[in-house]
């Protein structure tokens, strides 16, 4: 535990883009899915416009822990407060929670059977009720901002796997979102598509959106990160920031790890 | 001596697009690679024609160029040809499509059926003109036609129309009528309950469950049995539930469930993916089921839905058991009747190329159905 804290308050100094507010914390957490146990003693504070890459290998429930925070995942024990309004079974706070949480899969989850701007402007116009001509106009900007906007009335099988990626964070920003969780992002894309996608959330690390991002890509970490979180297990075993981090590992566990993936 | 174009060198990377060989596509190429590609092939296609030769001038012969169509009874049809005796559909060819509606109302199922083709239209043709207009009116249609159909005098006030009860309906008029109903209603509930089969409540999951289970384990007939034998001890005496009523609903639950079992498989092979996408975005329940859900179940279910609607259509026929006159409780009499008497492959092919346009057009249209809605996605 004494680790842990150090490390914390040696990140904290460096944390210059972060703001000063919490916006989600991880209290205590646990999660069983039956009789196994996920996720065990999860404790982590966000602050404002933080960027958090979380590394692990398969099964450490990285991914679970951040599908629990938009309540893809429920958790049995614990508490989860996300921007001030704390995740339990009541749907009007799950719901408010979603509004400000955006979500970028692994495996895109675009809506194959709407076009690129209808896929981006359905969460405004139904979530957020704006009206159908403003929400056209936001889906164009941020498909600029990814650098699709040829795309916008094909439909999502007719793009690159890149370019769907692209959409994706697109639909997911166009709803202006508090915080933004990537799930994998790249895992499933080309090698020459990786790049493209990494470019854009390096840009919206830039403008100042609260990131969680689970993924392999150190590179991306080195770059953005503020925090690099490790777990493993279904643990948070070790986090700091990226230098001190890649070349200071403290448990065996990480050294083992950084070992395997940064063999290549 | 044979020349041979030399194929040219290109620079790699400059290699332009050229047409295919002239010999590997088009009618001829197909015949030899498909009819005639080997020995057996040739055998089997030989085989085939002559089969067809065996079968198709003879049945051309007692179908059409042989066949009586002005005759008063059977035996003036076998005095005039040895082919098949249409006369005897043409004798009974409005019985056939009217049943017994009064003769002087019949323009009345005529402007419904009319009226039912521009219904139909308006929900399944993209391009017509106008098109919110005519769908409003596809809505108000069921209202539209009972009227026209039943006129008389609805709750208390007379509508203009002189009153046809139920009991005279018939033919291929009760069979579009009892066809079309349970198509149109059974869709909307089977939705209904193979969501809520697959939900999260458990009350409305038990509930789904046995209604489907129930309705699965018995046949047809038994149900339109129970509506029209049983029904009457559990109603209050007294009571009069007409019998087209009973039948209607019945026919409806079954068509339901069936349909719902059909939805329920599209439902569960939406990926995950899209469930939680639709979640993670804030929609609810019913605004995910709508938007996102549904359009790609229901278009992944359509070889399902389209099929239990055929089958639904051809298992009218059953309301002959219960004395409703559909065109084959029709057939049955005027098969019985001493001028006709033996020329029952008439009347059934009749009435088999009846179901045969109705069921092949209901195929046809769902091909373009998914034609059209895979273009969508396109790969």
């Amino acid at each position: 535990m004494a680790d842990v804290e150090q490390m914390e308050a040696a990140g904290d100094h460096l944390q210059s883009a972060a703001g000063e507010k919490d916006i989600i914390e991880i209290i205590g957490m646990h999660k069983w899915y039956g009789d196994f146990h996920v996720l065990k003693d999860i404790n982590l504070k966000v602050r404002q416009q933080e960027r958090i890459v979380i590394c692990g290998p398969s099964g450490s429930g990285k991914s679970t822990m951040i599908r629990c925070l938009n309540r893809l995942e429920e958790h049995q024990q614990g508490q989860i407060i996300v921007d001030g309004i704390e995740l339990t079974n009541d749907l009007k706070q799950i719901d408010a929670i979603r509004r400000e949480v955006g979500m970028v899969f692994q495996h895109f989850n675009l809506f194959p059977h709407l076009t690129v701007l209808e896929n981006c402007t359905l969460g405004p116009i139904w979530v957020r009720e704006t009206p159908k001509k403003e929400a056209e106009e936001t889906a164009m900007h941020y498909l600029e901002r990814v650098k699709i906007p040829e795309q916008a009335l094909k439909f999502p099988g007719q793009l690159s796997g890149g370019q769907q990626q692209r959409v994706a964070i697109a639909r997911s920003l166009c709803m202006s979102p508090k915080i933004m969780l990537f799930d994998e992002p790249t895992s499933a894309l080309d090698p020459e598509m990786i790049k493209e996608v990494l470019d854009v959330m390096v840009e919206l690390a830039d403008t100042g959106m609260t990131m969680l991002c689970v993924t392999h890509e150190m590179g991306f970490a080195k770059t953005v990160a503020d925090r690099v979180i490790f777990m493993d297990g279904g643990e948070i075993i070790e986090e700091n920031e990226p230098h001190q981090f890649f070349d200071n590992p403290q448990h065996d566990r990480t050294k083992l790890f950084l070992s395997q993936i940064l063999a290549h | 001596m044979a020349s041979e174009t030399a194929t040219q060198k290109y620079e790699p990377g400059t290699h332009p697009d050229m047409k295919p060989p002239v010999l590997t596509s088009g009618p001829v190429y197909w015949l030899k690679e498909n009819l005639f590609g080997s020995i057996t092939s040739t055998i089997l296609t030989l085989l085939a024609v002559y089969l067809l030769y065996l079968i198709i001038p003879p049945l051309f012969n007692w179908a059409v160029l042989d066949a009586t169509v002005n005759a008063a009874s059977r035996t003036e049809c076998q005095q005039a040809g040895d082919g098949a005796c249409w006369a005897f559909i043409k004798d009974r060819f409005l019985l056939l499509v009217y049943g017994f509606y009064p003769i002087e109302e019949r323009w009345r199922v005529n402007l419904s059926f009319i009226l039912l083709l521009v219904a139909i239209a308006a929900i399944l043709w993209d391009a017509m003109p106008a098109r919110r207009h005519f769908v409003k009116f596809s809505v108000a249609y069921p209202f539209v036609a009972a009227y026209l159909l039943l006129g008389g005098e609805w709750f208390g006030v007379p509508t203009g129309l002189e009153e046809v009860t139920t009991d005279q309906f018939g033919g291929i008029m009760l069979t579009v009528v009892i066809g079309i109903t349970g198509i149109s209603i059974s869709l909307p509930i089977g939705i209904v309950l193979a969501l809520g089969r697959i939900g999260n409540l458990p009350a409305v999951r038990v509930v789904c469950v046995m209604f489907i289970e129930f309705i699965r384990g018995v046949p047809l007939i038994t149900l339109l049995f129970v509506a029209s034998t049983m029904l009457t001890y559990f109603l209050p005496p007294g009571t009069e539930f007409n019998l087209l009523l009973r039948v209607l609903i019945m026919v409806t639950l079954f068509a339901s469930a069936y349909m719902a079992e059909v939805i329920r498989g599209g439902l569960q092979a939406i990926p995950k993916g899209q469930y939680e996408a639709a979640d993670s975005m804030g929609l609810k329940y019913w605004q995910a089921m709508r938007l996102i859900i549904l359009p790609q179940a229901l278009k992944i279910s359509i070889p399902g839905i389209v099929n239990t609607f055929i089958g639904l259509y051809k298992d009218t026929t059953l309301v002959v058991v219960i004395g409703l006159l559909d065109p084959l409780g029709i057939a049955k009499s005027s098969l019985a009747d001493n001028r006709w008497q033996g020329l029952s492959n008439e009347m059934y092919i009749f009435i088999a190329l009846f179901f045969f346009i109705c069921c092949f057009s209901m195929s046809r249209y769902s091909l373009y159905l998914e034609n059209k809605l895979h273009t969508g996605h396109k790969r």
